[in-house]
This record gives structure tokens, sequence and C-alpha cells, in this order.
């Protein structure tokens, strides 16, 4: 009896594997960035280029680095939750502005919603790559002491943020 | 004039595929060219997974280029650039995956199952032998079953 049960119980198996499989998602790799401290920049601030911000200049708070740029066609489809959370005041978002043109991102911006506490140019994608990012939108939740806690990689769907995003940013700042 | 133009169209056009292909000279320096080639070739472009960044025109796969020339100008070695990348992007950004506890089943995974499908084959095969021999009569047996065979033909022809 039992030999005819072993090939329906390894197809199961393979059945089980496949649908596992089938459900994970290729795109998200997982950052060896996490719980390591952020990488340093030094950028200018988009809306005022004759500026710099730092890392450093952020320490002591909980902060998001949403990584955007005009050229994103799926930044569109997160933005409006961005500009909603940025109304509520729970978290300061900072944008890195990635390997875009300093005109396009202000006009994007200005047709958007700017969500942003202060957007930094990486116009070379220098700092992108310190940060690992390869799939824009990426969203980084950044600690007090400024350790990369989380990466979202890709745009920021409700669920994420209710589920994920939010309740890691109120652990955060509790601790 | 005619015959002109169609000739100047002709050979623009069969120079069309040469300049699609090219992708912009890096560098005038063939040995080093060569050195971001072979490295390219152990990273992976997460952009497009199944292609190395070294074989990939992604705009990231070319920034990736870059730093990695920029890198040994820098003086860095091979392996301290895989370690650059592979501390931003992860194990994953190496296209042959690195022997570790993690990756045993992704390594050694098919050559387990190949040993267990032949050794199970092996078993199967000997048991059929096995049976076979057993099936085989002695000489007693064979004498008996032909004197019975005999007997039945002679009640049938009664």
């Amino acid at each position: 009896m039992t030999r005819f049960l072993w090939p329906l119980a390894i197809f199961l198996a393979l059945v089980g594997f496949l649908a596992v499989g089938l459900n994970l998602n290729p795109r998200e790799v997982p950052s060896p960035l996490i719980d390591k401290p952020a990488p340093q920049f030094s950028l200018p601030v988009l809306h005022k280029p004759d500026m710099t911000l730092s890392r450093d200049d952020l320490m002591g708070q909980v902060w998001l680095l949403n990584v955007w740029a005009s050229w994103c066609v799926s930044c569109r489809q997160e933005h409006p939750l961005l500009v909603e959370l940025a109304k509520a005041g729970i978290v300061p978002i900072y944008g890195l502005n990635y390997k875009d043109d300093r005109n396009a991102g202000l006009k994007w911006l200005n047709e958007h919603g700017d969500p942003y506490t202060a957007s930094i140019m990486d116009a070379d994608g220098r700092i992108g790559i310190e940060y690992g990012v390869y799939g824009v939108p990426e969203t980084f939740v950044i600690d007090k002491q400024g350790v990369i806690r989380h990466k979202h990689i890709g745009p920021i769907t409700p669920q994420a943020l209710q589920e994920k995003l939010l309740p890691m940013v109120r652990e955060l700042n509790a601790s | 004039m005619l015959r002109k133009f169609v000739a100047a169209v002709f050979a623009v056009l069969i120079h069309l595929p040469g300049i699609a292909a090219e992708a912009v000279p890096a560098s005038d320096d063939p040995v080093l060219e060569k050195r971001v080639m072979e490295v390219g070739h152990l990273l992976r472009c997460l952009v497009c997974q199944n292609q190395t960044i070294a074989d990939s025109h992604a705009e990231l796969a070319v920034d990736l280029k870059n730093e990695i020339r920029e890198m040994m100008r820098a003086g860095k070695s091979d392996q301290e650039i895989i370690d650059f990348m592979v501390a931003r992007y992860g194990d994953f950004v190496l296209y042959k995956p690195q022997v570790k506890s993690t990756t045993w089943l992704l390594w050694f995974g098919p050559g387990v199952l190949l040993v267990l499908g032949l050794g199970t084959l092996f078993v199967k095969l000997r048991r059929r032998t096995a049976q076979i021999q057993a099936a085989e009569l002695t000489p007693e047996q064979k004498r008996q079953a032909y004197s019975l065979l005999e007997q039945a033909d002679g009640g049938d022809s009664k």
C-alpha cells in the first residue's frame, strides 16, 4: 500500500515547494545593511543646492530615507501615501533624489506634492551604491543612533506602512 | 546622384548594428577594461537578475562598472571590490554563490538526489534479480512439472 502512496507524497511535497517559490518576490533581495550604521553622506539639498546635508545632521531622531526620482514611474504610486504620512507628522521623511536632474526633480515635487523635510541630490548615484539601492523607490528606516533598521524595496503599500513601517517607527521612537 | 545617396544609406545601415552593440568606451586602457569585465562577470546585476553586470547595459550596471574601474585605479584588489559589493548588495550579488552552510542544499542537493536515485534503482534491480532467481525450478521440481503436464495431456486425449 505504502509504495503507491510514496509518489503521491513526493508530488505533494513538490507542489508545496513550488507554491512557496511562486509566492516569493525575486525582486526583494534582503539587504546586508540592516542593523548596520547608515552609510555616511554629505550631499547638496535639492531646494538649496548651496547647502549640504549629512547623515550626522540627522542623528538623534528616527527618520525615513526615501529614494526617489522624477523618472521613476512606481514612485508616483507610493507618493500620495508619503504626502499623507508627512501631513500626519509621525516621522520625518528625507528624500534621496537619485540620479535625477535638479529641475526635473523640483518640477515633479511641485506637481505631486513635497512630503520631504528635505531632499538631497545624488546626481551620480554614488550614495545610492553605498546604500545598495537597485530598484527605486526604496525606503530605509533609520534609528536615533543612525542605524538602518529596515529597508522597503519598491513602492510602499498602505499595508506595508501600517503593518511594518509605522510599528517600527513607533517602537524605535519609544526606545 | 541617386546612386550615391543609396550607397550612403547602405553604408550607414551596415554600420548600425556595430553602433548599437558598442558600449561607450569607458577608458583607453585595455588591460584595465579586461580586469573590469572579469570582475564584472562575477557580479550579478540586481536590475536584470539573470545577467552579470559585465553583460548588462542597465544603468545600475554601468554605474557599478564605473565604480569598479575607479576602485581598480585606486589600487584595490579584485577581492576587495567583490567584498565592497557584497557589503552593499548582499550575497545575491555574487553570480556564483558561495559554498557555505546556507547554500549546501543548493550546491550538493542535486548530487544527493542523483546518488539517492541511483541507490534506489540499484536496490530495486537487485531485488528483482533475486525474485527471478527464486522462480527458477530445481531439476526435481522440473521433473515433477513435466510429469504433471504429461498426465494432463493424457487426461485430455481420453
